[in-house]
Protein backbone atom coordinates (compact mmCIF):
# COMPACT_ATOMS: atom_id res chain seq x y z
CA UNK A 1 0.00 0.00 0.00
CA UNK A 2 1.32 3.45 -0.91
CA UNK A 3 1.04 6.41 1.44
CA UNK A 4 -0.55 8.90 1.68
CA UNK A 5 -3.87 7.36 0.69
CA UNK A 6 -6.12 9.59 -1.43
CA UNK A 7 -9.77 9.58 -0.36
CA UNK A 8 -10.70 13.10 -1.43
CA UNK A 9 -12.02 12.40 -4.90
CA UNK A 10 -14.83 14.99 -4.67
CA UNK A 11 -12.16 17.62 -4.51
CA UNK A 12 -10.27 16.41 -7.54
CA UNK A 13 -9.25 13.12 -9.12
CA UNK A 14 -5.93 11.83 -10.40
CA UNK A 15 -5.72 11.71 -14.17
CA UNK A 16 -6.34 8.37 -15.75
CA UNK A 17 -3.11 7.33 -17.56
CA UNK A 18 -5.22 6.66 -20.68
CA UNK A 19 -6.34 10.28 -20.58
CA UNK A 20 -2.81 11.54 -20.31
CA UNK A 21 -1.75 9.37 -23.23
CA UNK A 22 -4.49 10.81 -25.43
CA UNK A 23 -3.36 14.34 -24.61
CA UNK A 24 0.39 14.06 -25.17
CA UNK A 25 0.54 14.44 -28.97
CA UNK A 26 -1.45 17.68 -28.70
CA UNK A 27 1.26 19.38 -26.66
CA UNK A 28 4.01 18.79 -29.21
CA UNK A 29 3.43 17.57 -32.76
CA UNK A 30 -0.26 18.48 -32.97
CA UNK A 31 0.16 21.87 -31.32
CA UNK A 32 -1.96 23.89 -33.74
CA UNK A 33 -4.62 26.45 -32.93
CA UNK A 34 -7.97 24.85 -33.59
CA UNK A 35 -9.21 28.19 -34.93
CA UNK A 36 -6.56 28.27 -37.68
CA UNK A 37 -8.67 27.47 -40.72
CA UNK A 38 -6.03 27.57 -43.41
CA UNK A 39 -3.42 24.96 -42.61
CA UNK A 40 -2.96 21.38 -41.55
CA UNK A 41 -1.85 22.27 -38.02
CA UNK A 42 -5.16 23.99 -37.37
CA UNK A 43 -7.14 21.19 -39.00
CA UNK A 44 -5.68 18.43 -36.89
CA UNK A 45 -6.16 20.45 -33.70
CA UNK A 46 -9.74 21.14 -34.73
CA UNK A 47 -10.27 17.45 -35.39
CA UNK A 48 -9.06 16.67 -31.87
CA UNK A 49 -11.44 19.25 -30.41
CA UNK A 50 -14.44 18.11 -32.44
CA UNK A 51 -13.85 14.48 -31.58
CA UNK A 52 -13.72 15.41 -27.88
CA UNK A 53 -16.90 17.44 -28.25
CA UNK A 54 -18.63 14.32 -29.57
CA UNK A 55 -17.29 12.14 -26.74
CA UNK A 56 -18.46 14.65 -24.15
CA UNK A 57 -21.87 15.15 -25.75
CA UNK A 58 -22.43 11.41 -25.98
CA UNK A 59 -21.90 10.92 -22.26
CA UNK A 60 -24.74 13.34 -21.43
CA UNK A 61 -26.95 12.54 -24.43
CA UNK A 62 -26.47 15.93 -26.05
CA UNK A 63 -25.46 17.09 -29.50
CA UNK A 64 -21.79 17.99 -29.99
CA UNK A 65 -22.80 21.52 -31.06
CA UNK A 66 -24.35 22.07 -27.62
CA UNK A 67 -21.02 21.84 -25.78
CA UNK A 68 -19.29 25.13 -24.93
CA UNK A 69 -15.79 24.77 -23.54
CA UNK A 70 -14.77 26.80 -20.50
CA UNK A 71 -11.96 26.78 -17.96
CA UNK A 72 -13.96 24.67 -15.51
CA UNK A 73 -17.26 24.30 -13.71
CA UNK A 74 -16.89 27.58 -11.82
CA UNK A 75 -16.71 29.45 -15.10
CA UNK A 76 -19.55 27.38 -16.55
CA UNK A 77 -21.76 28.26 -13.59
CA UNK A 78 -20.87 31.94 -13.92
CA UNK A 79 -21.53 31.87 -17.65
CA UNK A 80 -24.88 30.11 -17.23
CA UNK A 81 -26.26 32.41 -14.54
CA UNK A 82 -24.81 35.71 -15.73
CA UNK A 83 -25.33 34.82 -19.39
CA UNK A 84 -29.02 34.01 -18.90
CA UNK A 85 -29.70 37.05 -16.70
CA UNK A 86 -28.10 39.36 -19.24
CA UNK A 87 -29.86 37.76 -22.19
CA UNK A 88 -33.33 37.47 -20.68
CA UNK A 89 -33.46 40.50 -18.36
CA UNK A 90 -36.42 41.90 -20.25
CA UNK A 91 -38.42 38.76 -19.50
CA UNK A 92 -37.83 38.83 -15.76
CA UNK A 93 -35.43 39.24 -12.91
CA UNK A 94 -35.99 36.23 -10.68
CA UNK A 95 -33.80 33.14 -10.19
CA UNK A 96 -34.53 30.06 -8.10
CA UNK A 97 -31.67 28.07 -6.62
CA UNK A 98 -31.00 26.10 -3.43
CA UNK A 99 -29.11 26.77 -0.23
CA UNK A 100 -26.69 23.88 -0.64
CA UNK A 101 -25.38 24.77 -4.10
CA UNK A 102 -21.66 25.07 -4.64
CA UNK A 103 -20.17 28.49 -3.92
CA UNK A 104 -19.68 29.02 -7.65
CA UNK A 105 -23.48 29.20 -8.00
CA UNK A 106 -24.28 30.87 -4.67
CA UNK A 107 -21.68 33.58 -4.99
CA UNK A 108 -22.65 34.22 -8.60
CA UNK A 109 -26.29 34.55 -7.53
CA UNK A 110 -25.26 36.95 -4.76
CA UNK A 111 -23.22 39.01 -7.21
CA UNK A 112 -26.25 39.22 -9.52
CA UNK A 113 -28.41 40.36 -6.59
CA UNK A 114 -25.93 43.06 -5.64
CA UNK A 115 -24.89 44.28 -9.06
CA UNK A 116 -27.93 43.71 -11.26
CA UNK A 117 -30.81 43.83 -8.79
CA UNK A 118 -31.76 40.23 -9.56
CA UNK A 119 -34.08 38.59 -7.02
CA UNK A 120 -32.95 35.16 -5.89
CA UNK A 121 -34.91 32.50 -4.01
CA UNK A 122 -32.66 30.13 -2.08
CA UNK A 123 -34.76 27.03 -1.53
CA UNK A 124 -34.25 25.07 1.67
CA UNK A 125 -33.42 21.35 1.55
CA UNK A 126 -34.79 18.50 3.64
CA UNK A 127 -32.77 16.76 6.37
CA UNK A 128 -31.11 14.59 3.74
CA UNK A 129 -30.07 17.60 1.68
CA UNK A 130 -32.65 17.14 -1.04
CA UNK A 131 -34.60 19.86 -2.86
CA UNK A 132 -38.35 19.28 -2.98
CA UNK A 133 -39.62 19.78 -6.57
CA UNK A 134 -42.86 21.20 -5.17
CA UNK A 135 -40.86 23.94 -3.46
CA UNK A 136 -39.44 24.78 -6.88
CA UNK A 137 -42.94 24.96 -8.35
CA UNK A 138 -44.20 27.16 -5.53
CA UNK A 139 -41.28 29.57 -5.83
CA UNK A 140 -41.94 30.27 -9.51
CA UNK A 141 -43.32 33.74 -10.32
CA UNK A 142 -44.09 35.40 -13.65
CA UNK A 143 -40.68 37.03 -13.36
CA UNK A 144 -38.71 33.78 -13.00
CA UNK A 145 -36.18 33.32 -15.80
CA UNK A 146 -33.95 30.57 -14.43
CA UNK A 147 -33.96 27.59 -12.09
CA UNK A 148 -30.49 26.43 -11.03
CA UNK A 149 -30.31 23.24 -8.98
CA UNK A 150 -27.26 21.04 -8.54
CA UNK A 151 -27.30 17.42 -9.65
CA UNK A 152 -25.46 16.04 -6.63
CA UNK A 153 -23.96 17.78 -3.66
CA UNK A 154 -20.19 17.93 -3.38
CA UNK A 155 -20.11 17.43 0.40
CA UNK A 156 -22.84 14.93 1.17
CA UNK A 157 -23.38 13.34 -2.24
CA UNK A 158 -27.18 13.67 -2.13
CA UNK A 159 -28.66 13.42 -5.63
CA UNK A 160 -31.55 15.79 -6.34
CA UNK A 161 -34.77 14.78 -8.16
CA UNK A 162 -33.53 16.47 -11.33
CA UNK A 163 -36.01 14.91 -13.72
CA UNK A 164 -38.98 16.14 -11.67
CA UNK A 165 -37.52 19.64 -11.46
CA UNK A 166 -36.81 19.57 -15.20
CA UNK A 167 -40.42 18.66 -15.84
CA UNK A 168 -41.70 21.58 -13.79
CA UNK A 169 -39.31 23.96 -15.54
CA UNK A 170 -40.55 22.74 -18.92
CA UNK A 171 -44.21 23.06 -17.90
CA UNK A 172 -43.63 26.66 -16.89
CA UNK A 173 -41.26 27.41 -19.80
CA UNK A 174 -38.44 28.43 -17.50
CA UNK A 175 -34.81 27.63 -18.25
CA UNK A 176 -33.26 24.94 -16.08
CA UNK A 177 -29.55 25.01 -15.29
CA UNK A 178 -27.95 22.11 -13.46
CA UNK A 179 -24.50 22.15 -11.87
CA UNK A 180 -23.62 18.51 -12.50
CA UNK A 181 -19.94 18.74 -11.62
CA UNK A 182 -20.16 15.88 -9.12
CA UNK A 183 -22.54 13.74 -11.14
CA UNK A 184 -21.23 13.63 -14.71
CA UNK A 185 -19.24 10.48 -15.39
CA UNK A 186 -20.29 9.01 -12.03
CA UNK A 187 -23.99 8.37 -12.55
CA UNK A 188 -26.05 8.32 -15.77
CA UNK A 189 -27.15 11.79 -16.89
CA UNK A 190 -29.40 12.40 -19.86
CA UNK A 191 -30.10 16.06 -20.58
CA UNK A 192 -33.03 15.12 -22.84
CA UNK A 193 -34.75 12.81 -20.42
CA UNK A 194 -34.07 15.09 -17.46
CA UNK A 195 -35.17 18.30 -19.17
CA UNK A 196 -31.91 20.14 -18.53
CA UNK A 197 -31.34 23.29 -20.62
CA UNK A 198 -27.91 24.28 -19.33
CA UNK A 199 -25.43 22.09 -17.49
CA UNK A 200 -22.01 22.77 -15.94
CA UNK A 201 -19.29 20.18 -15.43
CA UNK A 202 -15.54 19.80 -15.50
CA UNK A 203 -12.82 17.37 -16.50
CA UNK A 204 -10.74 17.11 -13.35
CA UNK A 205 -13.54 15.50 -11.33
CA UNK A 206 -13.69 12.62 -13.78
CA UNK A 207 -10.02 11.64 -14.08
CA UNK A 208 -9.33 14.31 -16.69
CA UNK A 209 -7.06 17.37 -16.60
CA UNK A 210 -7.56 20.49 -14.47
CA UNK A 211 -8.32 23.74 -16.27
CA UNK A 212 -11.09 22.68 -18.63
CA UNK A 213 -14.83 22.35 -18.24
CA UNK A 214 -17.98 22.67 -20.28
CA UNK A 215 -21.35 24.30 -20.32
CA UNK A 216 -24.03 22.36 -22.12
CA UNK A 217 -26.33 24.86 -23.85
CA UNK A 218 -29.52 23.41 -25.34
CA UNK A 219 -29.94 24.16 -29.04
CA UNK A 220 -33.55 23.27 -29.60
CA UNK A 221 -36.80 22.95 -27.62
CA UNK A 222 -36.01 25.59 -26.56
CA UNK A 223 -32.99 27.19 -28.21
CA UNK A 224 -31.18 28.69 -25.24
CA UNK A 225 -29.25 31.91 -25.72
CA UNK A 226 -26.72 33.28 -23.30
CA UNK A 227 -24.77 36.54 -23.34
CA UNK A 228 -21.02 35.97 -23.54
CA UNK A 229 -19.06 36.96 -20.46
CA UNK A 230 -15.73 36.80 -22.27
CA UNK A 231 -15.41 38.87 -25.44
CA UNK A 232 -12.85 38.29 -28.14
CA UNK A 233 -12.43 36.10 -31.17
CA UNK A 234 -15.95 34.70 -31.09
CA UNK A 235 -14.99 31.12 -30.32
CA UNK A 236 -17.58 28.58 -29.16
CA UNK A 237 -20.33 30.11 -31.32
CA UNK A 238 -19.68 33.48 -29.72
CA UNK A 239 -20.51 32.29 -26.24
CA UNK A 240 -16.97 32.00 -24.91
CA UNK A 241 -14.04 33.60 -26.67
CA UNK A 242 -10.48 32.46 -26.16
CA UNK A 243 -8.14 30.04 -27.90
CA UNK A 244 -9.20 26.52 -27.01
CA UNK A 245 -6.81 24.54 -24.78
CA UNK A 246 -6.67 21.68 -27.27
CA UNK A 247 -4.70 19.12 -25.17
CA UNK A 248 -6.99 19.66 -22.19
CA UNK A 249 -10.09 19.32 -24.34
CA UNK A 250 -8.79 16.12 -25.93
CA UNK A 251 -8.19 14.75 -22.42
CA UNK A 252 -11.64 15.88 -21.30
CA UNK A 253 -13.15 13.97 -24.24
CA UNK A 254 -11.19 10.83 -23.43
CA UNK A 255 -12.19 11.10 -19.75
CA UNK A 256 -15.85 11.26 -20.78
CA UNK A 257 -15.49 8.30 -23.10
CA UNK A 258 -13.91 6.26 -20.30
CA UNK A 259 -16.55 7.53 -17.90
CA UNK A 260 -19.28 6.24 -20.15
CA UNK A 261 -17.62 2.83 -20.46
CA UNK A 262 -16.68 2.38 -16.83
CA UNK A 263 -19.31 4.29 -14.89
CA UNK A 264 -21.47 1.29 -14.10
CA UNK A 265 -18.59 -0.93 -12.97
CA UNK A 266 -16.89 1.88 -11.01
CA UNK A 267 -20.14 2.82 -9.30
CA UNK A 268 -20.98 -0.76 -8.34
CA UNK A 269 -17.50 -1.43 -6.96
CA UNK A 270 -17.22 1.86 -5.06
CA UNK A 271 -20.66 1.69 -3.47
CA UNK A 272 -19.84 -1.75 -2.05
CA UNK A 273 -16.54 -0.42 -0.68
CA UNK A 274 -18.23 2.70 0.66
CA UNK A 275 -20.92 0.69 2.42
CA UNK A 276 -18.35 -1.64 3.95
CA UNK A 277 -16.40 1.35 5.27
CA UNK A 278 -19.57 2.80 6.77
CA UNK A 279 -20.54 -0.51 8.42
CA UNK A 280 -17.05 -1.09 9.80
CA UNK A 281 -17.07 2.35 11.41
CA UNK A 282 -20.59 2.19 12.82
CA UNK A 283 -20.01 -1.31 14.19
CA UNK A 284 -16.97 -0.15 16.12
CA UNK A 285 -18.05 3.32 17.25
CA UNK A 286 -21.15 4.72 18.91
CA UNK A 287 -22.71 8.06 17.99
CA UNK A 288 -21.67 8.17 14.37
CA UNK A 289 -24.15 10.04 12.17
CA UNK A 290 -24.56 9.79 8.42
CA UNK A 291 -24.89 13.15 6.65
CA UNK A 292 -26.86 13.11 3.42
CA UNK A 293 -29.39 10.78 1.89
CA UNK A 294 -29.20 7.09 2.86
CA UNK A 295 -29.96 5.86 -0.67
CA UNK A 296 -30.25 8.76 -3.14
CA UNK A 297 -26.56 9.54 -3.15
CA UNK A 298 -23.41 9.28 -5.19
CA UNK A 299 -21.91 5.78 -5.04
CA UNK A 300 -18.47 6.97 -3.95
CA UNK A 301 -19.48 9.42 -1.22
CA UNK A 302 -19.60 8.94 2.53
CA UNK A 303 -20.02 11.87 4.90
CA UNK A 304 -20.27 11.13 8.61
CA UNK A 305 -20.09 13.04 11.86
CA UNK A 306 -18.29 11.63 14.89
CA UNK A 307 -19.88 13.17 17.98
CA UNK A 308 -17.48 14.74 20.53
CA UNK A 309 -14.53 14.82 18.13
CA UNK A 310 -13.53 17.90 16.16
CA UNK A 311 -12.94 17.26 12.45
CA UNK A 312 -9.63 18.97 11.97
CA UNK A 313 -8.05 17.11 14.87
CA UNK A 314 -9.36 13.89 13.35
CA UNK A 315 -7.74 14.71 10.01
CA UNK A 316 -4.52 15.58 11.84
CA UNK A 317 -4.63 12.25 13.65
CA UNK A 318 -4.68 10.32 10.39
CA UNK A 319 -2.77 12.56 8.09
CA UNK A 320 -1.51 9.63 6.04
CA UNK A 321 -5.04 9.64 4.59
CA UNK A 322 -6.28 12.57 2.47
CA UNK A 323 -9.81 13.42 3.59
CA UNK A 324 -11.87 16.52 4.05
CA UNK A 325 -13.96 17.91 6.92
CA UNK A 326 -16.85 20.32 7.36
CA UNK A 327 -15.14 21.72 10.43
CA UNK A 328 -14.68 25.47 10.57
CA UNK A 329 -11.01 24.98 11.24
CA UNK A 330 -10.50 23.53 7.79
CA UNK A 331 -12.25 26.39 5.99
CA UNK A 332 -11.12 29.91 5.27
CA UNK A 333 -14.26 31.39 6.82
CA UNK A 334 -14.05 29.83 10.30
CA UNK A 335 -17.70 28.80 9.91
CA UNK A 336 -18.65 25.12 9.82
CA UNK A 337 -20.05 23.70 6.58
CA UNK A 338 -23.07 25.70 5.34
CA UNK A 339 -24.27 22.55 3.57
CA UNK A 340 -24.52 20.56 6.79
CA UNK A 341 -26.08 23.55 8.55
CA UNK A 342 -28.74 23.72 5.80
CA UNK A 343 -29.65 20.09 6.55
CA UNK A 344 -30.29 21.09 10.14
CA UNK A 345 -27.13 19.38 11.41
CA UNK A 346 -26.08 21.13 14.65
CA UNK A 347 -22.91 23.23 14.53
CA UNK A 348 -21.16 20.84 16.91
CA UNK A 349 -21.80 17.87 14.60
CA UNK A 350 -20.89 19.93 11.55
CA UNK A 351 -17.51 20.55 13.18
CA UNK A 352 -17.22 16.78 13.61
CA UNK A 353 -17.87 15.74 10.01
CA UNK A 354 -15.55 13.88 7.68
CA UNK A 355 -16.06 13.38 3.96
CA UNK A 356 -14.71 10.26 2.28
CA UNK A 357 -14.52 10.44 -1.51
CA UNK A 358 -13.63 7.16 -3.18
CA UNK A 359 -12.47 6.98 -6.77
CA UNK A 360 -11.63 4.79 -9.73
CA UNK A 361 -8.15 4.09 -8.37
CA UNK A 362 -9.15 3.46 -4.75
CA UNK A 363 -8.16 0.00 -3.54
CA UNK A 364 -10.01 -2.25 -1.12
CA UNK A 365 -7.02 -2.36 1.22
CA UNK A 366 -6.84 1.44 1.29
CA UNK A 367 -10.46 1.73 2.38
CA UNK A 368 -9.98 -0.98 5.00
CA UNK A 369 -6.90 0.78 6.32
CA UNK A 370 -8.79 4.09 6.46
CA UNK A 371 -11.63 2.52 8.42
CA UNK A 372 -9.24 0.99 10.93
CA UNK A 373 -7.32 4.23 11.42
CA UNK A 374 -10.45 6.38 11.76
CA UNK A 375 -11.71 4.08 14.49
CA UNK A 376 -8.36 4.30 16.34
CA UNK A 377 -8.11 8.06 16.09
CA UNK A 378 -11.74 8.73 17.04
CA UNK A 379 -11.33 6.47 20.07
CA UNK A 380 -8.17 8.31 21.11
CA UNK A 381 -9.68 11.75 20.59
CA UNK A 382 -12.84 10.84 22.49
CA UNK A 383 -10.65 9.85 25.43
CA UNK A 384 -9.25 13.35 25.15
CA UNK A 385 -12.63 15.04 24.74
CA UNK A 386 -14.26 16.79 27.70
CA UNK A 387 -17.58 16.54 25.85
CA UNK A 388 -17.35 12.75 25.61
CA UNK A 389 -16.52 12.62 29.31
CA UNK A 390 -19.51 14.78 30.18
CA UNK A 391 -21.82 12.74 27.98
CA UNK A 392 -20.58 9.56 29.65
CA UNK A 393 -21.36 11.12 33.04
CA UNK A 394 -24.90 11.59 31.82
CA UNK A 395 -24.72 15.35 31.40
CA UNK A 396 -26.96 16.69 28.64
CA UNK A 397 -24.57 18.87 26.66
CA UNK A 398 -27.46 20.96 25.36
CA UNK A 399 -28.36 21.99 28.92
CA UNK A 400 -24.86 23.30 29.68
CA UNK A 401 -24.37 27.07 29.72
CA UNK A 402 -21.33 27.39 27.48
CA UNK A 403 -19.19 30.49 27.60
CA UNK A 404 -19.33 31.15 23.86
CA UNK A 405 -16.40 33.02 22.45
CA UNK B 1 -1.78 24.37 6.40
CA UNK B 2 1.26 22.72 7.91
CA UNK B 3 1.51 22.43 11.67
CA UNK B 4 4.64 23.34 13.61
CA UNK B 5 6.68 20.45 14.96
CA UNK B 6 5.77 21.39 18.51
CA UNK B 7 2.04 21.33 17.77
CA UNK B 8 2.40 17.91 16.16
CA UNK B 9 4.43 16.66 19.13
CA UNK B 10 1.85 17.81 21.69
CA UNK B 11 -0.95 16.42 19.54
CA UNK B 12 0.68 13.00 19.18
CA UNK B 13 1.99 12.87 22.75
CA UNK B 14 -0.38 14.94 24.83
CA UNK B 15 1.03 15.80 28.27
CA UNK B 16 -1.15 15.41 31.31
CA UNK B 17 -4.29 14.34 29.51
CA UNK B 18 -7.01 13.31 31.93
CA UNK B 19 -9.18 14.51 34.80
CA UNK B 20 -9.20 15.08 38.55
CA UNK B 21 -12.35 14.75 40.58
CA UNK B 22 -13.81 18.25 40.64
CA UNK B 23 -14.79 17.98 44.31
CA UNK B 24 -11.29 17.01 45.42
CA UNK B 25 -9.57 19.45 47.81
CA UNK B 26 -7.25 21.91 46.13
CA UNK B 27 -8.58 21.16 42.65
CA UNK B 28 -9.60 24.04 40.42
CA UNK B 29 -11.51 23.34 37.19
CA UNK B 30 -11.91 25.65 34.22
CA UNK B 31 -14.13 24.77 31.27
CA UNK B 32 -14.15 27.28 28.42
CA UNK B 33 -15.36 27.40 24.83
CA UNK B 34 -18.51 25.94 23.29
CA UNK B 35 -19.24 22.89 21.15
CA UNK B 36 -20.93 25.04 18.47
CA UNK B 37 -17.70 27.00 18.08
CA UNK B 38 -15.72 23.81 17.58
CA UNK B 39 -13.60 23.99 20.72
CA UNK B 40 -14.05 23.24 24.41
CA UNK B 41 -11.17 23.06 26.86
CA UNK B 42 -11.24 21.62 30.34
CA UNK B 43 -8.19 22.52 32.39
CA UNK B 44 -7.66 21.41 35.98
CA UNK B 45 -5.04 22.31 38.56
CA UNK B 46 -4.23 20.66 41.87
CA UNK B 47 -2.84 23.12 44.41
CA UNK B 48 -0.94 22.48 47.63
CA UNK B 49 0.39 25.42 49.68
CA UNK B 50 -0.32 27.88 46.87
CA UNK B 51 1.80 25.80 44.45
CA UNK B 52 0.35 23.90 41.50
CA UNK B 53 1.55 20.34 42.03
CA UNK B 54 -0.33 18.78 39.14
CA UNK B 55 -2.43 19.78 36.13
CA UNK B 56 -4.63 17.94 33.65
CA UNK B 57 -6.58 18.77 30.51
CA UNK B 58 -9.16 17.43 28.13
CA UNK B 59 -9.86 19.28 24.88
CA UNK B 60 -12.39 19.05 22.07
CA UNK B 61 -10.91 21.07 19.24
CA UNK B 62 -8.37 21.27 16.48
CA UNK B 63 -4.76 20.16 16.83
CA UNK B 64 -3.63 23.63 17.88
CA UNK B 65 -6.25 23.78 20.63
CA UNK B 66 -5.14 20.39 21.93
CA UNK B 67 -1.48 21.44 21.79
CA UNK B 68 -2.19 24.79 23.53
CA UNK B 69 -3.91 23.10 26.46
CA UNK B 70 -1.31 20.33 26.68
CA UNK B 71 1.45 22.96 26.80
CA UNK B 72 -0.48 24.95 29.42
CA UNK B 73 -0.56 21.96 31.79
CA UNK B 74 3.19 21.52 31.37
CA UNK B 75 3.81 25.15 32.21
CA UNK B 76 1.41 25.20 35.16
CA UNK B 77 3.09 22.41 37.09
CA UNK B 78 5.45 23.79 39.71
CA UNK B 79 4.22 27.36 39.40
CA UNK B 80 2.62 29.23 42.28
CA UNK B 81 -0.97 30.32 41.81
CA UNK B 82 0.24 33.87 41.42
CA UNK B 83 2.82 32.95 38.76
CA UNK B 84 0.26 30.88 36.88
CA UNK B 85 -1.97 33.95 36.55
CA UNK B 86 0.76 35.65 34.57
CA UNK B 87 0.83 33.11 31.70
CA UNK B 88 -0.16 34.97 28.55
CA UNK B 89 -1.66 33.62 25.35
CA UNK B 90 1.17 35.29 23.44
CA UNK B 91 3.65 33.05 25.26
CA UNK B 92 1.76 30.03 23.94
CA UNK B 93 1.62 31.47 20.41
CA UNK B 94 5.36 31.96 20.48
CA UNK B 95 6.21 28.57 21.95
CA UNK B 96 3.98 26.64 19.53
CA UNK B 97 4.60 28.91 16.56
CA UNK B 98 0.84 29.29 15.96
CA UNK B 99 -0.30 30.99 12.74
CA UNK B 100 -2.72 33.98 12.99
CA UNK B 101 -5.83 31.83 12.35
CA UNK B 102 -4.96 29.71 15.39
CA UNK B 103 -4.37 32.53 17.89
CA UNK B 104 -7.86 31.99 19.30
CA UNK B 105 -6.67 28.54 20.51
CA UNK B 106 -4.04 30.22 22.69
CA UNK B 107 -6.60 32.74 23.95
CA UNK B 108 -8.84 29.87 24.92
CA UNK B 109 -5.97 28.22 26.81
CA UNK B 110 -5.29 31.44 28.73
CA UNK B 111 -9.00 31.70 29.52
CA UNK B 112 -8.97 28.10 30.74
CA UNK B 113 -6.02 28.80 33.06
CA UNK B 114 -7.80 31.87 34.47
CA UNK B 115 -11.04 29.93 34.92
CA UNK B 116 -9.25 27.07 36.74
CA UNK B 117 -7.46 29.53 39.04
CA UNK B 118 -10.70 31.38 39.77
CA UNK B 119 -12.46 28.10 40.56
CA UNK B 120 -9.63 27.07 42.90
CA UNK B 121 -9.74 30.41 44.70
CA UNK B 122 -13.50 30.31 45.03
CA UNK B 123 -13.29 26.86 46.61
CA UNK B 124 -10.38 27.84 48.90
CA UNK B 125 -12.02 31.04 50.03
CA UNK B 126 -15.79 30.59 49.81
CA UNK B 127 -17.07 34.01 50.85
Amino acid sequence: MKFPIYLDNHSTTPMDPRVLESMLPYFTEKFGNSASRNHAFGWEAEEGVENARKQIAKLIHADAKEIVFTSGATESNNLALKGVVEMYHEKGDHIITSSTEHRAVLDTAKALEAKRGVKVTYLPVDKFGMVNPEDVRNAITDKTILISIMFANNEIGTVNPIKEIGKIAKEKSILFHCDATQGVGKVPIDVQDMGIDLMSFSAHKIYGPKGVGALYVRKKNPRVRIAAQMDGGGHERGMRSGTLPVPLIVGFGKACELGEQEMAADGARLSVMRDRLHTTITNALEEVYLNGHPTQRLPHNLNISFAYVEGESLLMGCKEIALSSGSACTSATLEPSYVLRALGVGAELAHSSIRFGLGRFTLDEEVDYAGKRIIEVVTKLREMSPLYEMAKEGIDLKSVQWAAH
Amino acid sequence: MAYSEKVVDHFNNPRNMGSFKKEEDGVGTGIVGAPECGDVMKLQIKVENETIVDAKFKTFGCGSAIASSSLATEWLKGKTVEEAGRIKNTDIVQELNLPPVKIHCSVLAEDAIKAALADYQKKADPK
